[in-house]
C-alpha cells in the first residue's frame, strides 16, 4: 500500500478549523475554500473587507550587487524601472516564450529583490532562477520564513491602520514599506488577487495567528470575513487577473495571455525574449478573450469553445460572477476572433450553448 | 430533518411517493456539501429515465455535481422555480426545491433505497 502524502499546511491551519471552514487539497496545501460561503464571502470583499490565509504562497529573495541583474534576466517585465519600495507584476519565462509562473518583483533594496510566487510553482521557480544565476547572487527560497495575510476591500486600510502605526496612507498602489502590525515586523504591501484597494502583508509565520486573530477583530465593525479560496477565485476572474495553470502555463506565452505589457521587448536580454521576439514577428495565432454566457449554462474550466459550429478554442477560467450576477470566463480562440461582440459557443455536458465575447476585465472598482 | 416517508440514495438524492408519481430533491446532506448553488440543469418533461444514471446536475460557485435518479419512469414535472432561483436548494432542499416528479414504471425499485434513519447512519459514517 502507498502511504498517502502529508498535505502541507500554513501556520492557520488551525484557526481555519476552528472557524469551521472547509477545507480542500490545493495543489498539495490544505487550504480553506470557504468559511460562511462563497458568495457571502465575495460580497464582503467587494462592499466591505475580507481577510485571506494567503501563506501558501512562495517568496523567493535575491540578494547581492548583482541582484538587478538576475532579476531583470529572469522576469519579462523591467526591474530597472522599480524604485525602492516599489512592486510589479511580471512573468518568469522559459527560452521559448512560455510561463514558468507569473510573479510579483518587490524591490527592497539595490542589492535586495524580494519575489512573491505561487505556491505550487515556488520551487520550480526557485530552480529555475537559480539555474541562471551566473552573477553571483544569493538566491533564496525563503517561503518557510513568510507567513502572508491579504486584507482586501473598500475598508481595508480602515482595519489595518487600527493595527498599525506605519501610515498606509502614504503606500500607494503597487507600493510597500517595512513597517509594523500588532507590534511586529510586517513587509506590508499595497497589492492583492480582487480587484479591490487592499493590502498584502508579510510576517513571521510564528506571529501569523496572533494577527490573523487581531485583524478580524479590528474589522468586525466593518463586517469583516475571512475569505477562502472558492471567493478568491471568483474576485480574480471579475477583475480578469491570470490563475497559473489556467490563463498562463508553460506552453503560452504573455502575448498569447494578453499580458504582452508585462513583455518588455525594449529591455535587453532576458529569458524568453528571442521566442517572443519571433512570435511578435510572425503573429499570434490564439489569444484570451473574456465571455459572458447568454443561453443557460456555466461555461466551466476546460470546457470546448465553438466559433460557427466547430471547436474553435477551449475555456481556461468560467463560473459565476456574483458582483456582476452574469455567468463569465475567459478563453482561448484565434486571434482575429478574440475581440468582444462575436457570438461563440460553449459545450456544455455535450450542449452548444450560447455566448459572446466581453470586454475585460469584467469588474473594475470605482476609483 | 430527514423526512420519514422519503427514501434515499447513496448519491445523496431523496424520493417521495404519492401513488405512481416519485417527487425527486437532493439531500440537505448534499446541498451543504456542495455549498452556494447557482444553477440547476434538469431533464424536459418527457424524458425517460432510469435508476442511477444521470438525471441531471447541480452546480455550486466551485463545481459540477450529477444528479442520478432515484427511480426510473417518465419525468411528467420540473420545478420551474429552480431555473430563476437555484439558492432555493439551498433553503429547502427537501420542501419547496424538488426537482423532478417521475411516474413511475418499476415501484419495486424504492425497496433498494435508504430509510431516513440508514442514511442519517450512512452520512455520518461517510
Amino acid at each position: 500500500m502507498t502511504q498517502p502524502v502529508a498535505l502541507k499546511t500554513t501556520p492557520l491551519n488551525g484557526a481555519h478549523r476552528r472557524l469551521g471552514a472547509k477545507m480542500v487539497d490545493f495543489g498539495g496545501w490544505d487550504m480553506p475554500v470557504s468559511y460562511s460561503g462563497v458568495l457571502e464571502e465575495h460580497h464582503a470583499v467587494r462592499r466591505r473587507v475580507g481577510l485571506f490565509d494567503v501563506s501558501h504562497m512562495g517568496e523567493i529573495e535575491v540578494r547581492g550587487p548583482e541582484a538587478l541583474r538576475l532579476v531583470n534576466y529572469v522576469s519579462s517585465n523591467n526591474a530597472e524601472k522599480l524604485k525602492i519600495g516599489q512592486a510589479h507584476y511580471s512573468g518568469l519565462l522559459y527560452e521559448h516564450g512560455g510561463f514558468v509562473d507569473d510573479i510579483l518583483v518587490h524591490k527592497v533594496a539595490d542589492d535586495h529583490y524580494f519575489i512573491c510566487v505561487n505556491a505550487t510553482c515556488q520551487d520550480k521557480d526557485f530552480e529555475h532562477i537559480r539555474s541562471y544565476n551566473q552573477f553571483d547572487c544569493e538566491v533564496e527560497n525563503a517561503g518557510p520564513r513568510y507567513a502572508q495575510l491579504a486584507i482586501q476591500g473598500p475598508k481595508a486600510l480602515s482595519t489595518l491602520a487600527r493595527l498599525t502605526s506605519t501610515d498606509l496612507n502614504a503606500i500607494k498602489y503597487y507600493h510597500f514599506v517595512d513597517g509594523e502590525v500588532s507590534g511586529t515586523w510586517a513587509r506590508i504591501a499595497r497589492t492583492g488577487y480582487t480587484g479591490e484597494d487592499g493590502f498584502e502583508i508579510y510576517v513571521a509565520p510564528d506571529q501569523a495567528e496572533r494577527i490573523w486573530n487581531e485583524v478580524l477583530a479590528a474589522g468586525e465593525e466593518f463586517g469583516i470575513l475571512p475569505v477562502g479560496l472558492g471567493a478568491r477565485n471568483t474576485l480574480r476572474l471579475e477583475a480578469k487577473m491570470a490563475l497559473y495553470g489556467h490563463e498562463i502555463d508553460a506552453t503560452l506565452t504573455p502575448l498569447e495571455a494578453d499580458l504582452a505589457w508585462i513583455a518588455k521587448m525594449d529591455k535587453s536580454g532576458f529569458v524568453g525574449r528571442a521566442a517572443l521576439e519571433k512570435q511578435l514577428a510572425e503573429g499570434i495565432t490564439r489569444k484570451l478573450a473574456g465571455f459572458e454566457m447568454t443561453g443557460r449554462g456555466i461555461g466551466r474550466d476546460g470546457y470546448e469553445v465553438l466559433l460557427d459550429g466547430k471547436p474553435a478554442g477551449w475555456v481556461t477560467s468560467g463560473g459565476p460572477a456574483p458582483t456582476l450576477n452574469k455567468n463569465i470566463g475567459l478563453c482561448y480562440l484565434p486571434v482575429d476572433k478574440a475581440v468582444p461582440g462575436r457570438a461563440i459557443q460553449i459545450m456544455i455536458r455535450n450542449q452548444p450553448v450560447d455566448a459572446v465575447t466581453a470586454p475585460t476585465p469584467f469588474y473594475k472598482r470605482a476609483k | 430533518m430527514y423526512p420519514e416517508n422519503f427514501h434515499y440514495t447513496k448519491e445523496h438524492e431523496w424520493v417521495r411517493v404519492d401513488a405512481e408519481v416519485g417527487v425527486i430533491g437532493i439531500t440537505d446532506h448534499a446541498q451543504k456539501e456542495l455549498g452556494d448553488i447557482v444553477y440547476v440543469d434538469l431533464p424536459k418533461v418527457g424524458t425517460v429515465a432510469e435508476q442511477g444514471k444521470t438525471l441531471g446536475s447541480v452546480e455550486s460557485v466551485k463545481a459540477v455535481s450529477d444528479i442520478y435518479s432515484p427511480v426510473s419512469g417518465e419525468v411528467v414535472e420540473i420545478n420551474e422555480l429552480l431555473a430563476s432561483a437555484p439558492e432555493k436548494l439551498n433553503e429547502d432542499p427537501h420542501g419547496g426545491a424538488w426537482l423532478v416528479k417521475i411516474k413511475l414504471s418499476a415501484p419495486d425499485e424504492i425497496k433498494q433505497l435508504m430509510s431516513a434513519s440508514d442514511y442519517q447512519k450512512y452520512i455520518g459514517a461517510e
